[in-house]
């Protein structure tokens, strides 16, 4: 005890300390992306073979013009009971011959289900507000998702996002799949 | 004698602020730790919609962004939307060569999972998104995410 060290002068730390967070306040972001994740179609290739027509039945077809008014199968439509058209369509619980097709298939997990054959395609003008687009889009998925999450509840008693196996989470996936197909942009310039 | 007594007990006493610095650092590992950089600085206005059915985008190094909105200097730069690239304005055109330098920063076994986030102002037309899409498809970049809020369509 001949010699004590000289006790740092700690009093500056709070400062340090406090440009730091101030430097990672200003430079970072907290909000986390969230959004609609969709596969596009991949590339045509103009050699291959015209695919073989989709009956009109099995096409649900969903059209937005430049003043983002909705054409549902050929009807005016609103964005309110688009969820539950398309839901009705998919399902086509009387089966009914003017909605689309069903198939057995035998899927691992589900055992026999019926599959819908349908396809959701989703045309819009070059004029559509992207807000609108995210809406139909928005209520396409949540169709989608509300089939799934009944089936899931149904086989496996739990909503389908609270499924944890990915077996089963796959085999969802296949009885109900995903089927919104976008149609290749027309050059229609601004419409009719 | 008595007099400086009573001043003396007066006196506040000082507040010990030796673990003020611990505090300041939990703090700042906390935000550390929440938040992720900024990577880009936006040129262009991208208030996004809203929608329910929404997935967070996980793994951000696989994920590119692409803006798409009017510039936020609307004196200089006009009102019609832009589409910005990492840091400057660009065209149609770029997504090729920004998409390949994108993926190429990626490992290979992970390309496939290459997202691209699309950040889009919700009072843009169509016209420019298509165009964006019909890009991505031609460089075979699929999957996409176009970002929106949590919340109802109809609040849009």
């Amino acid at each position: 005890m001949a010699r004590m060290t000289p006790e740092i002068n700690a009093g500056s730390m709070a400062d340090i300390a406090f440009l730091l967070l101030i430097f990672f306040l200003v430079t970072t972001t907290m909000d986390v992306d969230t959004g609609i994740t969709r596969m596009l179609p991949p590339p045509i290739d103009p050699a291959a073979p015209e695919p073989p027509p989709v009956r009109e039945r099995n096409v649900f077809v969903v059209l937005v013009d430049r003043n983002d008014r909705l054409l549902v199968e050929g009807q005016p439509g609103r964005i309110e009971d688009l969820r539950r058209q398309t839901k009705e369509f998919l399902e086509n619980p009387a089966n009914d011959p003017t909605m689309p097709e069903k198939v057995t298939r035998d899927i691992e997990h589900l055992g026999e289900v019926e599959v819908s054959r349908g396809v959701i395609s989703l045309q819009n003008d070059r004029g559509t507000s992207y807000e609108m687009y995210i809406a139909v889009q928005n209520e396409l998925t949540a169709a989608i998702n509300e089939l799934r999450d009944e089936l899931s509840r149904e086989r496996f008693g739990r909503r389908f996002r609270d499924l944890t196996d990915e077996d089963l989470v796959n085999a969802i996936r296949q009885a109900v799949p995903m089927a919104i197909s976008e149609a290749e942009p027309k050059d229609i310039e601004g419409g009719r | 004698m008595a007099r400086f007594r009573k001043e003396e007990g007066k006196k506040t006493p000082k507040i010990n602020t030796a673990s003020l610095p611990d505090i300041i650092f939990m703090l700042l590992f906390f935000f550390m730790v929440t938040t992720t950089m900024r990577e880009t600085t936006l040129f262009v206005r991208t208030s996004l919609p809203q929608a329910t059915e929404i997935q967070p985008l996980e793994r951000r190094s696989l994920v590119s962004f692409i803006y798409i909105g009017p510039p936020i200097q609307s004196q200089v730069y006009g009102t019609e939307p832009r589409i910005q690239l990492s840091d400057s304005f660009a065209s149609v055109a770029d997504i090729p060569s920004y998409i390949s330098a994108e993926r190429e920063a990626i490992s290979e076994a992970e390309r496939p999972l290459m997202t691209i986030s699309l950040k889009v102002d919700r009072d843009t037309r169509m016209g420019i998104v298509t165009d964006v899409k019909q890009e991505l498809r031609n460089v075979n970049a699929l999957r996409v995410n176009y970002s929106t809020l949590r919340g109802d369509v109809t609040g849009n």
